[in-house]
């Protein structure tokens, strides 16, 4: 919907003075929006709209007139004109929904006054509809990610994956098997309005263990007016011949009641290389989500459900026997299965359901603070199939069920002047079921853990400009296991009859011991954070984080076969936890016509847990490289920059670098998996009166990881004769892709518009290859995809 | 009047929408199996039986335990004969079952989707396949092997889940992903 209507001009040949005349509007129901915000950027001062949502500069010279309109419970928006005669504009407020196309790299509201963080808004989020959490992230300096194939994609801030970040949904830490290196996030993208990461913060809230950082994935807060409004949204790709569709619903009342539903379906089929298919690449989603809630200023409550159903196909070229025929697919650079196109999800695949349900509701105390509580439950069932023979054939070989739920209170106090105090405790209790009838022993057995948390965070407002943070939490940790061993491992291999004799039970059979681990673990960690605004919208974070992290359950239990890697994986009892301290700092500069972030960080992580190749066994299926966990220490550190800057009126050019640098220091050699040095460079145009036309060409090049530890071995090929070099470790060359951006919208209906995206990913089909990426031994990356939206708000 | 009916229409269409979507998500599976009998279904045993009449010689690769644990064990019953046609079957067991579960049989009923090939170092040998599936490509689970002048070498046996079919006889041209992979050390005199 045209947001902006020019009426009519007059025509003045005098400077400096002509009359701007303006009326702000509600872009849903037209209504004139009184008190709103008007901020005149050129002469740095303010004006309030009438009853009518009228107001009136006058005296304006020609050139240009920035304008920031602002007005509670309504999107901030920022719009410029060129003045050459008196204008009269209608300006339309979005109160819902839409953050409209504000050209501004970070949002001032954060989490906290003294955290480091960068912010993903709706319609960025929405440019990844149909792809996935850690797509989205992936666009942000200093995030990349781990993927298996294209469609699992796991999110990593500062090279730092899985059990060291931490994942909040809708103010609920997600429990989903993230443990594993092909387990990716189990998050519907469509359903949530934010997403934050911060790199460094007061993250004792959720968590004792964000070594990595922390994705907070927000959900909208509603304004209290009667209303019943929603969007639906197609998409469409010519790369995989499939898309998704969304559709959200929103009523909220006056009295503060609100109610959204929202769903989302996706499916694809075989996505494309440059050069190929990728045969049995497809998946199919299925998600929906629910939330009712109240709130007022004194009480309020919100309810969520929601389901994530993932069926996930794994790239059948992938799934091989032995380290021979991982050679092979090293050796041969195309997949082993090309077939042609289909939407068909064959073996090997995921498929995996996540269920998430919580409840809150909080009450504030007069010259006290705000007490919150909430219980949250997940359920996660994770069943992978692999290529089988007979009646196991449809029999998944994993088949993991993971119950988490928890109980917690936050009590926020702000009686104190220019102190703000959050307090918490939290009880959990997790129950790991290894569904049997799989025919395989499980990778991750039968486990309880418990959990019990206590936080204290203090805010303190040092003056106008400065402000300071601290925390500390303690965290109780309990497991139960119950896992057979194999007899030989148990004596022999690991020593584990020596060391942990208090576990075993008498039970043994079939060569295999029955037994019951149990460890505890008390955890302490802190953080000290330190902001300070200065002239000229500069501001500096500083931050320092000690985080401690209990192993998980794969890294102490696991055991078994990796198809897709041709590996056996081995977790080890006798794993201490990791222990980190990490400093993260950041010069930002909020301005739309120059800003920039520049944030460079170090981390000091002393017993880090890494799976690393270890030596072969011989198994009937021939030779495999046993992977087994072990902790070194090790550092991190590096810079992450952010630049944005106003070419003209309509273009605008944004860049960023991602520089960093992880060392082995007990073996002084490289860490594995670190994400080389990538930068991005974009020239987007913007015009509002063109239907908020917006262009928008990206650059991004990956340079190659030179710094990589080497783990390649040989291996005696008996049907050639000979001693093969596997070659695990090389890491690709660097690739620069290049994507196209456009997006416009109109009017339609009588409260409603329609929004159109053209958007072409990966523009030269370049053929390129990705360290991070653990299918880079047998296929290439995806090639061009032509991406077309169709948005509707209603 | 039009416009808002026709917003009206739309809402509600929506809302239908979202509604079908959400039950489809609600009814997945969620099946529960809490007998915790986590049998596990293995190939412990590989056994390549060649007879010429009383002259018996097998080749057996046996690991009970499966990945991992204790390394597997091979085991030769004696040397072949020098100028022998020996008529040979291979056995896949699971020996941790009571009587032993016999893979076998899985993989004959799935012929199509699998093939074994047998590699000697020894060039004097030859095997031929005598089976066929119900496309007439060569399974391997009969063959014939016949030995020539006397020596040492090796014999690997592989099982190739999904090959090529038909291929040119020697597994590194047929794909596939390997099952088994196993390699005697043989002796003909």
């Amino acid at each position: 919907m045209g947001v902006l209507i020019a009426i009519s001009s007059f025509s003045y040949s005098q400077n400096c003075n002509y009359i701007f005349l303006g009326e702000v509007k509600d872009f849903h129901d037209g209504t004139a929006i009184e008190s709103a915000t008007i901020h005149i950027k050129e002469s740095d001062t303010y004006l309030i709209s009438d009853l009518d949502g009228k107001f009136k500069i006058e005296n304006l010279c020609s050139g240009t007139l920035t304008l920031t309109i602002s007005h509670i419970g309504c999107e901030t928006k920022t719009v410029s004109y060129s003045i050459e005669n008196d204008v009269f504009k209608i300006i339309s407020l979005e109160h819902h929904l839409e953050e409209l196309n504000e050209v501004v790299v970070n949002s001032h509201l954060k989490t906290e006054g003294t955290s480091i963080e960068q912010t993903l808004n709706k319609a960025d989020l929405e440019k990844y509809t149909d792809k996935s959490l850690g797509d989205a992230l992936n666009s942000v300096s200093g995030v990349s990610s781990l993927n298996t194939g294209n469609t699992i994609v796991k999110p990593m801030i500062h090279g730092l994956h899985s059990s060291r970040l931490l994942i909040i949904n809708n103010n609920v830490r997600m429990f989903d098997q993230e443990w594993g290196d092909e387990h990716a996030p189990n998050i519907d993208i469509n359903a949530s309005n934010k997403v934050e990461v911060i790199k460094g913060a007061n993250t004792l809230k959720y968590g004792s263990d964000a070594i990595g950082g922390l994705i907070l994935i927000q959900p909208k807060r509603y304004v209290a007016r009667d209303s019943l409004f929603g969007s639906t949204m197609l998409s469409l790709n010519s790369n995989g011949r499939g898309g998704n569709v969304n559709s959200e619903l929103i009523k909220t009342y006056k009295s503060g009641f609100y109610g959204r539903i929202q769903t989302s379906y996706k499916q694809f089929g075989d996505f494309e290389g440059p050069d190929y298919k990728l045969t049995n690449s497809g998946l199919k989603n299925i998600n929906a989500s629910a939330r009712i809630g109240y709130r007022s200023f004194e009480k309020g409550f919100d309810a969520y459900y929601s389901v994530v159903s993932n069926e996930l196909g794994i790239l059948q070229a992938s799934h091989i026997g032995n380290v021979n025929d991982l050679v092979t697919a090293i050796n041969s650079r195309t997949p082993r299965v090309i077939e042609d196109f289909s939407y068909d999800i064959d073996y090997p695949k995921q498929n995996i359901l996540h269920n998430l349900a919580k409840i809150e509701a909080y009450k504030r105390f007069k010259n006290f603070g705000k007490l919150s509580v909430q219980y949250d439950m997940q359920i996660n069932r994770r069943k992978e199939y692999d290529l089988r023979r007979g009646d196991l054939a449809n029999t998944p070989v994993i088949d993991l069920r993971l119950f988490t739920n928890s109980l917690q209170t936050n009590l926020n106090t702000d009686a104190i002047d220019n102190l703000k105090l959050d307090t918490g405790v939290l009880v959990r209790y997790q129950q790991n079921d290894a569904i049997s009838g799989t025919g395989v022993s499980p990778l991750i057995p039968d486990f309880e853990k418990y959990d019990a948390s206590i936080y204290a965070i203090g805010n303190f407002d040092l003056n106008d400009s400065s402000e300071l943070s601290a925390g500390a939490r303690y965290d109780f940790t309990r497991i139960n296991a119950e896992k057979l061993y194999n007899l030989t491992d148990w004596e022999e291999t690991y020593n584990y009859d020596e060391l942990f004799p208090q576990f075993e039970t008498n039970t043994v059979e079939n060569s295999k011991i029955l037994t019951r681990p149990e460890f505890t673990f008390h955890n302490i960690s802190a953080n000290v954070g330190y902001s300070k605004q200065f002239n000229n919208n500069i501001s500096l974070f500083v931050n320092y984080g000690l985080a401690t992290r209990v192993p998980n359950p794969s890294e102490l239990f696991s055991d078994g076969l990796h198809h897709s890697a041709a590996r056996i994986e081995t977790g080890l009892l006798t794993l201490n936890k990791e222990f980190a301290n990490k400093f993260v700092a950041s010069l930002e500069r909020n301005n739309q016509n120059f800003g920039f972030s520049i944030s460079p960080y170090f981390k000091h992580i002393n017993d880090y847990i890494q799976l690393i190749p270890v030596g072969i066994t011989t198994t009937i299926r021939g030779a495999f490289p046993v992977w087994e966990y072990n902790q070194i220490n090790a550092q991190i550190f590096g810079v992450d920059i952010d630049v944005n800057k106003k070419i003209t009126d309509k273009f605008n050019y944004k860049g960023s670098i991602s520089l960093l640098k992880g060392e082995n220091l007990t073996e002084d050699i490289p860490l594995i998996h670190m994400p080389s040095t990538n930068f991005t460079n974009s020239i987007s145009y913007y015009n509002d009166e063109l239907n908020q036309l917006s262009i928008n060409l990206t650059h991004k090049t990956v340079l190659q990881q030179n710094e990589f530890p080497d783990y390649n071995f040989y291996t005696f090929n008996p049907i050639l004769q000979e001693d093969v070099y596997v070659d695990i470790s090389s890491t690709p060359p660097a690739y620069s892709l290049f994507s196209f951006n456009s997006s416009v919208s109109f009017k339609a209906f009588k409260t409603g518009s329609l929004k159109l995206e053209l958007n072409v990913e990966n523009l030269l089909n370049t053929k390129y290859n990705e360290y991070l990426n653990r299918q880079r031994y047998f296929s290439d990356e995806l090639g061009r995809n032509i991406n077309l939206k169709i948005k509707i708000n209603y | 009047m039009k416009n808002i009916k026709s917003i009206k229409t739309i809402k509600f269409l929506a809302l239908l929408f979202v509604s079908s979507i959400a039950f489809v998500g609600c009814s997945s599976d969620d099946d529960h199996g809490d007998d915790h009998d986590h049998e596990e279904e293995l190939i412990t045993t590989v056994r390549y039986t060649l007879t010429n009449g009383t002259d018996v010689v097998t080749l057996e690769f046996q690991d009970l335990d499966g990945e991992g644990g204790a390394e597997g064990t091979f085991d030769v019953s004696g040397p072949l004969t020098a100028n022998t046609t020996y008529s040979g079957v291979i056995q896949l067991l699971n020996e941790t079952e009571s009587p032993a579960d016999n893979i076998t049989l899985e993989v004959e009923d799935e012929g199509d989707d699998h093939e074994f090939f047998y590699t000697p170092t020894i060039s004097d040998i030859t095997v031929s396949k005598d089976d066929l599936d119900e496309d007439g490509n060569p399974v391997g689970i009969l063959t014939t092997l016949v030995t020539g002048g006397a020596g040492t070498g090796s014999l690997t046996i592989e099982l190739i889940h999904e090959p090529t079919k038909p291929n040119d006889g020697t597994s590194i041209n047929a794909g596939g992903s390997t099952d088994i992979e196993v390699t005697f050390s043989i002796e003909v005199q």
